[in-house]
């Protein structure tokens, strides 16, 4: 009797899988455009039936699964440095994804919107200034009740590309930074607490009053949370924004699209901004992806370079000007399975 | 008969293919943790500075945060698990509001971690942060005192159900010579059960600490992920299991996720000398 | 006389302090079942048992590719664990030596050891050779917590069957092992069955073991050797999250994940109180 049912058991889950054996695709990494990749792989699966599994856990998180061949695709926000590169066991592609801003959420009494200037800035993450109602933030807005709480700094504990993105636009402004921290997807920092993912930043900024904290656009417009504006490097205080990030990203793009775009020289845009990536393998046979599922991956990456950008706006994400979608698309066509490029020349 | 010794010799095999599973189990962490017990040696224990960008690995903080928060969790704890203790082995040994604390009691015990975490954070966290602001601390609401409080909600009803038993088990002569010398309630269980029971009772404070010491999803939630030495009681913190938790999908380096399997491999070590010392300490105590 | 009176009252005010600290333990049990209650029954409605989750910041979703994982996790970590857990309970049951002494030292070391420590060796033992994260794994995690209880259950229970039954068995010129078949392990069915439900609801609430195993699927999943997504796993995903219809499933999620455990608890009550009736 007992025997019966494992037999049964077993012929049936067997079954089961045979039954609800479609493509999935799996890929893992920053949280940084997650509420569009959500987005973007919900309606691709009602259009297309491709299932893409895709989990946040973080840039650097991504980056080793992806070494270690244990997803399909990465994702991050820090691209890829000439020494991350040597480590990989075969050679990757960066494809851009979208444009997004790191913002800098608090939690202060009242939501008032704050002004602060970049040495204000790194100063706060520096532990120099240290409460609230500091001189040199309320120099910067006057109109401002500034109560005398503790700033509470928190950043990423985990590796993330959000926290390269800010760590290299604070090197730009900052020697001091520079030469005491540095930039990197995992930083060590002189003060605050840490806490995961953009999700987990952004929680923690929303409950804890005097709380400070980078965070991507879409997550402080999604969860009502308040952000500074900065002055940029003309001097002006710009509001993030999808006009204000879009701006910052028109420049000279490099063929493999791995740009910093912080501290923009653009006189109304918004100094951190930043590419997210999907980093493939460039032959996806070295990728452990069998050819069907490469094709989809293919055709997935090239949805999102086109039809998938027009969700991009409404998240607060700025699309890609036609310039990084025509470099996107190169990159895209050298994807290869075994020495054939996966996507026909049109 | 044949067939049987067949199975005997199956039985065995079994047996030891556990004991083999068990050592397996030992060698698997030691193994995945060689690259950072080379690398950092003794320091590793003795050593606060867990720095992933530097690659320099110590364990301090997160032995010490999950030595304060079992502690401090037993603490506030034991007054409960021994009332309970107490209330259903002695005073009430039976009858329905017996039944319906024994019942509350178990599914206390039953409600998996990941629940208590999230109440953890949604009705603790904020009263804790008022707290802190009375007081002018940085209101963190998560932290160590936070996490000791889940804690000890959590491991009530380990000590309190092995109390229980053993309390039941006094011999009623015993108690009912001491009454007969005059004896008050408070009396007997000061001076007859409590003692008599002693081992069994130190058998479930053990129980008790070593699922305060190695759980992991309620104080992942509510502990604050701070990787330095706790402060203080209002400090963050993190524990051996909860740095496993927060940082092992994440370890990009060989030696990171190295140093957390070797945390792992620690957690193993410290569990397997709980038990064993508690073991002694029973037998030791035991009244024959 | 003074002491005797103090004696008296101090009689008294221990009594009521037992009685006062019993209640007031309980008392965060009903504040938990019933936050989660009020929450959780917000979202709870037919949709909410067969749709997936939606994305962030959208309304609606479900719990479907957490059910069914859960299930799937269940599955197969039954599958690993009973017979080998029978078996070990058995051994220790019939034997008594040195060597069961130490199995059973180490069956209560292996029970307290912490969950993440199971994550941690599924991922070197199946993970890592297999090259990507699979239902099987959570598994494999899962089951080296169900082990302990199912062998300590098997061997309780196999204990307490009365010594009388085995000796009418042997007297008929039955074997051990058919004894053992048709006579003690149906008698014993009870008190395993129940050590399975015990280790059913502890790891259907598990999330610690599966955070780099299972690692989550916003889809249903019935492939052990592909991702999977689990009920607690979801809970704790959602409940660190910063958005409110997340926040909601998890509550729902809460709700549900509290009902299966209070049905096996309870359930299991039953069961129990059955078995000692028969017997």
């Amino acid at each position: 009797m007992f025997k019966n049912l494992i037999k049964i058991s077993v012929v049936s889950l067997f079954l089961f899988t045979k039954l609800f054996a479609g493509i999935e695709l799996l890929g893992a990494g920053a949280t940084f455009p997650y509420p569009l990749y959500s987005k973007m792989f919900d309606v691709y699966y009602k259009t297309y039936g491709i299932k893409v599994n895709y989990q946040s856990i973080g840039s650097g998180g991504g980056v080793r699964q992806l070494m270690e061949k244990t997803v399909d695709f990465g994702a991050s926000d820090a691209f890829l440095s000439d020494e991350e590169l040597k480590k990989f066991p075969n050679p990757v592609v960066h494809v851009p994804i979208t444009v997004g801003a790191v913002v800098i959420a608090y939690n202060l009494p009242g939501n008032p919107e704050l002004r602060l200037t970049p040495s204000v800035l790194v100063d706060i993450f520096m532990g120099k200034i240290k409460k609230w109602n500091d001189r040199r933030i309320k120099e910067l807005n006057p109109d401002v009740d500034l109560p005398g709480l503790e700033i509470i700094v928190v950043y990423r504990s985990d590796g993330s590309g959000t926290t390269f993105i800010f760590t290299d636009y604070l090197c730009k402004i900052s020697d001091e930074w520079k030469k005491k921290i540095g930039k990197g997807k995992s930083v060590k920092w002189l003060t605050g607490i840490g806490a995961k993912g953009n999700e987990g930043v952004s929680a923690f900024i929303k409950q804890t009053p005097g709380a400070i904290g980078y965070i991507e656009l879409a997550y402080a417009l999604q969860n009502n949370i308040p952000f500074v504006l900065l002055k940029n490097k003309a001097g002006r205080f710009v509001k993030p924004s999808v006009k204000s990030v879009s701006l910052a990203a028109d420049i000279e793009l490099p063929n493999d699209m791995r740009i910093s775009l912080t501290n923009t020289s653009a006189e109304e845009g918004y100094p951190i901004s930043g590419f997210t990536w999907i980093i493939v393998y460039r032959n996806l046979y070295h990728g452990k992806l069998s050819y069907k599922k490469a094709k989809e991956l293919v055709k997935l990456l090239w949805w999102m370079i086109h039809d998938g950008q027009k969700y991009c706006e409404k998240l607060h994400y700025a699309p890609l000007s036609e310039k990084a979608v025509k470099k996107a698309e190169k990159i895209i066509r050298s994807i290869v399975y075994k020495g054939t490029p996966i996507l026909k020349q049109n | 008969m044949k067939k049987d010794k067949l199975f005997f010799s199956v039985l065995w095999i079994t047996g030891f293919l556990f004991v083999f599973l068990f050592i397996l189990i030992f060698f698997s962490l030691l193994k995945e943790s060689f690259l950072s017990i080379k690398s950092f040696g003794i320091s590793f224990l003795t050593s606060s500075e867990w720095d992933p960008v530097a690659e320099k690995f110590g364990m301090l903080p997160f032995l010490v945060g999950t030595l304060f928060t079992s502690f401090l969790s037993l603490l506030i704890s034991l007054p409960f698990s021994m009332a309970i203790a107490l209330f259903l082995g002695e005073y009430f040994k039976t009858g329905s509001i017996s039944k319906i604390l024994s019942y509350a009691t178990d599914l206390l015990a039953g409600i998996p971690s990941v629940i208590y975490g999230f109440w953890g954070i949604y009705l603790l966290v904020p009263i804790i942060r008022k707290l802190e602001m009375k007081i002018g601390v940085p209101p963190y609401g998560v932290g160590i005192l936070t996490a000791s409080l889940v804690l000890s909600v959590m491991i009530i009803p380990y000590a309190s159900s092995i109390a229980r038993e053993i309390i039941k088990l006094v011999p009623q002569d015993l108690v009912e010579a001491g009454y007969s010398l005059g004896s008050t309630r408070y009396e007997v269980i000061k001076k007859i059960i409590i003692p008599y029971s002693f081992s069994g009772i130190f058998a479930g404070i053990l129980l008790s600490f070593g699922r305060a010491f190695g759980e992991t999803m309620a104080v992942t939630m509510v502990i604050g992920n701070y990787n330095f030495l706790p402060k203080s009681i209002f400090s963050p913190g993190n524990t051996m299991a909860s740095v496993i938790a927060n940082e092992f999908t994440e370890a990009t380096k060989d030696i990171h996720l190295s140093s957390l399997i070797h945390i792992g491999l620690w957690l193993f070590v410290i569990t397997f000398f709980i038990n064993y010392l508690g073991n002694l300490v029973i037998k030791k105590y035991k009244v024959k | 006389m003074n002491s005797l009176r103090f004696k008296i009252i101090k009689d008294k005010v221990f009594e009521i302090f037992v009685i006062f600290l019993s209640f007031l333990s309980v008392v965060p049990l009903f504040i938990i079942l019933f936050q989660i209650f009020i929450k959780g029954i917000k979202v709870i409605n037919f949709e909410f048992f067969v749709s997936l989750p939606s994305p962030p910041g959208e309304k609606g979703g479900g719990i479907l590719n957490a059910l069914t994982g859960t299930l799937i996790l269940i599955l197969i970590s039954l599958i690993l664990s009973i017979p080998f857990g029978v078996m070990i309970g058995i051994f220790l049951a019939e034997f008594k030596n040195r060597f069961t002494d130490l199995l059973k030292d180490f069956v209560n070391i292996l029970q307290s050891l912490p969950s993440i420590v199971m994550g941690i060796l599924a991922y070197i033992w199946v993970v890592k050779p297999v090259g990507h994260f699979s239902a099987l794994s959570g598994g494999v995690a899962l089951s080296l917590m169900m082990l302990p209880l199912i062998i300590k259950s098997t061997e309780e229970t196999l204990k307490m069957i009365p010594f009388t039954l085995k000796e009418a068995s042997f007297a008929l010129g039955a074997s051990y092992v058919s004894t053992l078949w048709r006579v003690i392990l149906p008698a014993s069915a009870g008190g395993i069955l129940s050590g399975v439900l015990i280790g059913v609801s502890r790891i259907a609430g598990e999330t610690a073991p599966l955070l780099f195993t299972a690692f989550g699927n916003p889809f249903v999943n019935l492939n052990p050797l592909k991702p999977v997504e689990s009920l607690p796993l979801l809970i704790f995903k959602y409940a660190m999250s910063p958005y409110e219809n997340w926040q909601q499933i998890a509550w729902g999620g809460s709700l549900v994940l509290i009902c299966i455990v209070l049905f096996f608890n309870i359930g299991l009550k039953f069961l129990v109180e059955k078995w000692i009736q028969k017997s």
